[in-house]
């Protein structure tokens, strides 16, 4: 299986460990990523909120530059899925808007036809095109008696609705019950985590990520799992100033969802990018899944 | 809300939110319901909820919606917009209002617009986002004292190789740029 692929900005050096564990992962169950030659920022949430016009076409110059022979574009980031596939929508809805983006593109010599491509998150394409029978057969090293909590967060979620729940996902909470974790259930799955919050109000984006830290505590998570590198960096490199902020002693780890993965398909912690984390996951690796692996 | 239709009813700034909101017109539809505000994971904060911020659109109060914090403390999370009764898309609205605010420099007591304009730069210049350069420059800017607080951890983050030091340049920076130079015209001429 092929696809396009939109890496997004934050791969390249801050969610590193993401890119790492999704590039062993991809060849460990036999896809392949084609990276969009020169792809552009997505524009995150600023572009929009400055210029609607502008930012989609920023948006639609990625469609644009995806091989003609590929249809399916993925991307690792929420909020980069979201950008990518709500500007194709947009396109396909609203006449007007698709006439003026591909005058600008144009400008650039491209043009995209809304609906071309079909704009996934990496965590669909590993659940729905591989499923459980092909993913446990490659199960080397079971997770078992590791507590995870899989953390959706919104954008991939909300607001487009695929074939998950958009209040209760429960597509990672199955993949990795086939990788034999316990899977916390815990009630603030797919709640937000601020996004750029950190940037504009602290305390406020510091509440928001304590009522998710409280929550993985309380229902004695081992480490989150995360499935974008927004979610990761607010979790992880700001845990440290919420238990300042609030006088509390959180100590979560916090990886991505194909590090596990990846440790589950029998690779070393090294090349899934382990280690980068601020909050060290190799105390609850060593403590739980020790005794029957060489970890 | 739900006495209007579509068309010339409605406060004139009900008419302008609509039009610039891509599925505005389910605005009128609002029933004052609540959920929104219900949901949301900063309605505490907010000065108006999105339900009330609804109201005021309706009553015209331009000035009023476009200098509240409402639509600073929305994180985009869409909670509100999948749980809303009549489908209004309401994050897009919160989108819209941003936008409205910024043009007409009527936002209040937020650095919201200064980050969104230090992103763009960036974006315009390398094509690629550069947080280092996103957050030096936008601290420096606008939070000087608050960039005390962040060394600690930018520099754990550097030292795990998480942080870089130089932005990444796309090859074709000029087709991007004559990209956003076109859309910013036919934005301005529509």
């Amino acid at each position: 299986m092929k696809y396009a692929y939109y890496p997004g900005c934050s791969m390249e050096c801050n969610a590193a460990a993401y890119e790492m564990s999704t590039q062993v992962v991809a060849r460990a169950l036999g896809f392949k990523l084609v990276e969009v030659d020169d792809w552009n920022c997505c524009g995150a949430t600023e572009f929009f909120s400055q210029d609607e016009l502008t930012a989609s076409a920023v948006v639609a110059r990625n469609l644009a530059l995806v091989a003609p022979e590929l249809n399916q574009l993925v991307a690792p980031c929420a909020a980069c899925y979201l950008n990518l596939a709500k500007t194709d929508r947009l396109m396909q809805d609203n006449a007007t808007i698709n006439a003026k983006v591909n005058e600008a593109l144009a400008a650039g010599g491209l043009k995209y036809k809304a609906g071309r491509v079909r704009v996934r998150h990496l965590l669909d394409v590993i659940y729905q095109d591989f499923g459980e029978e092909r993913i446990r057969e490659k199960v080397v090293r079971s997770l078992e008696g590791l507590r995870v909590a899989p953390y959706y967060g919104c954008q991939v979620v909300r607001p487009i609705k695929g074939d998950d729940s958009t209040e209760y996902p429960l597509h990672m909470d199955e993949l990795f019950k086939w990788l034999g974790a316990e899977v916390v259930d815990y009630p603030v799955k797919a709640h937000c985590c601020g996004g750029h919050m950190t940037q504009i109000s602290e305390p406020q984006a510091f509440e928001l990520i304590r009522r998710l830290l409280q929550s993985a505590v309380d229902y004695e998570a081992d480490m989150i799992l995360c499935m974008c590198p927004m979610c990761q960096l607010n979790l992880d490199a700001y845990q440290s100033r919420v238990n300042g902020f609030f006088g509390t002693n959180f100590r979560m780890p916090i990886v991505y969802f194909t590090q596990m993965l990846g440790v589950a398909l029998g690779f070393e912690l090294k090349e899934l990018g382990f280690g980068k984390e601020l909050v060290s996951a190799e105390p609850a690796l060593r403590a739980k899944l020790a005794q029957r692996a060489s970890v | 809300m739900g006495a209007h239709s579509e068309g010339n009813h409605g406060s004139a700034f009900l008419r302008e939110v609509i039009a610039d909101t891509p599925g505005g017109e389910r605005i009128v539809h609002c029933l004052q319901c609540g959920s929104c505000g219900g949901s949301c994971p900063s309605g505490a904060d907010m000065q108006y909820t999105p339900r009330t911020i609804f109201a005021m659109i309706n009553a015209n109060q331009r000035d009023a919606v476009l200098s509240a914090n409402t639509m600073w403390y929305c994180v985009s999370c869409y909670l509100c917009m999948t749980r809303c009764p009549q489908n209004i898309p309401i994050t897009d609205v919160m989108y819209a209002l941003k936008r409205l605010a910024i043009a007409e420099g009527k936002a209040r007591g937020t650095d919201a617009p200064a980050l969104a304009k230090t992103f763009t730069d960036i974006l315009e210049k390398y094509g690629r986002s550069f947080e280092l350069g996103l957050a030096s420059r936008y601290y420096l800017l606008n939070r000087p004292m608050a960039m005390m607080k962040m060394g600690p951890m930018g520099l754990s983050m550097f030292t795990r190789g998480r942080m870089a030091l130089l932005p990444t340049k796309i090859k074709n920076l000029d087709q991007l740029q004559a990209i956003i130079k076109k859309a910013r015209e036919l934005g301005e001429a529509s």
